[in-house]
């Protein structure tokens, strides 16, 4: 009887190539920039022009797995800024705690 | 409504406001996942930007690479503190043991991603199968970051010589191997108290994803999901282990590279 009552009446629709093919070129991409990454660490001196690099190819990392990877583009607009918009209290975050980090630094020696 | 595998009904007879309507044209799951991960987006945030401020209060270690010797005096170069591979004792391997885990832990992403198309799809054969390629890469990825700790605590073989307020408020001098919350041979405390706690805090993520994965394996093997008409849990599971993969990248930055 449990074997009847599994059998299932969703239709299974048949794979579409193309989309398979676009989520192994985003993994490629995110795999590229990881090395991209993995290289500058190691030719490149340290300082704010490499940390600037870096942190722009992880928002770049960060973009393709929020808009590929969580389909967040493909959803209603108000849903999609109601995720992105409150992202910008962090900028102040960022500003703010750094400051007082570097007043701290300050201080101390 | 539409003839495709989805969650969303919307009921014609109540009005807008009489519930049962799903707003911005997603589920209640959904929509409800989204916004627990963007207050969790806050909580990480709050983690690697706290690692910001501390990290630009010590000076930077400005000596030559190849000499690098461990103080709480100034803030460690990661790549010469994280540079150790499994079975390859001794060898100064740097980054390549993270690279690894970011590796396995952004295939895992793939695979879950190509889950949950499988599920769009109806397909359950290849939901079923995917969803285990995920849960063994997260499982892979957990089993190397309890290696990394342990490396991390027990220390290199040389440690180094400190002097250091101890537990019993005693100023101490002594050469410290590994590294615990009061003091580590690598820099200052706060450097692995940031590394436990960002670290770990993004592991126990990861363990309850793969607590959920198994769920979500479990139920699609045995076809709740296909009796439900919809795959729409494998979609949220997802959410959240892109989100994990998400924050990854972001440690991966703030705390291995910069």
């Amino acid at each position: 009887m449990a074997a009847h009552n599994n059998k299932s009446s969703l239709e299974v629709i048949p794979r579409d190539n193309e989309k398979i093919k676009k989520i192994w070129k985003t993994a490629g991409i995110l795999l590229a920039l990881t090395i991209v990454e993995f290289i500058m660490a190691f030719t490149m001196d340290r300082g704010l022009l490499l940390y600037f690099l870096f942190i722009a190819l992880t928002i770049w990392k960060a973009k393709y797995i929020m808009m590929e990877f969580m389909h967040l583009g493909d959803e209603a607009k108000p849903l999609f800024y109601s995720i992105i918009v409150p992202l910008i209290f962090l900028v102040w975050l960022v500003i703010a705690l750094v400051k007082e980090g570097t007043d701290i630094f300050m201080y101390r020696w | 409504m539409s003839t495709t595998a989805t969650a969303i009904g919307v009921s014609s007879k109540r009005g807008i406001w009489g519930g049962g309507n799903e707003p911005l044209n997603a589920s209640y799951g959904k929509l409800m996942m989204w916004f627990f991960l963007l207050s969790d987006i806050f909580t990480f945030a709050a983690f690697l930007i706290t690692y910001a401020a501390i990290r630009v209060s010590y000076p930077e270690y400005a000596g030559a690479m190849d000499t690098f010797q461990g103080s709480n005096e100034y803030w460690p170069v990661p790549e010469l503190v994280f540079n150790a591979f499994p079975f390859a004792h001794g060898l100064h391997l740097p980054l390549v043991f993270v690279g690894l885990m970011t590796f396995i832990l952004i295939m895992s992403s793939v695979t879950m991603v190509l889950a949950v198309e499988a599920g769009h799809r109806n397909d359950k054969k290849d939901v079923v199968k995917w969803m285990l390629w995920t849960l063994l890469g997260g499982i892979c990825f957990l089993s190397c970051q309890a290696w990394e700790w342990s490396h991390f605590i027990h220390g290199s073989d040389g440690g180094s010589l400190l002097t250091y307020v101890n537990s019993m408020n005693e100023v101490v001098k002594e050469t410290v191997f590994g590294a615990n919350l009061i003091v580590n041979e690598y820099g200052p405390a706060s450097f692995a108290q940031l590394f436990f706690f960002i670290t770990g805090f993004h592991g126990f993520h990861v363990t309850i994803g793969v607590v959920l994965l198994f769920l979500a394996f479990y139920q699609a093997a045995v076809g709740v999901y296909e009796r439900r008409g919809h795959y729409e849990m494998i979609e949220k599971i997802g959410l959240y282990w892109h989100f994990v993969d998400l924050v990854w990248v972001f440690v991966f930055t703030f705390f291995y590279l910069i």
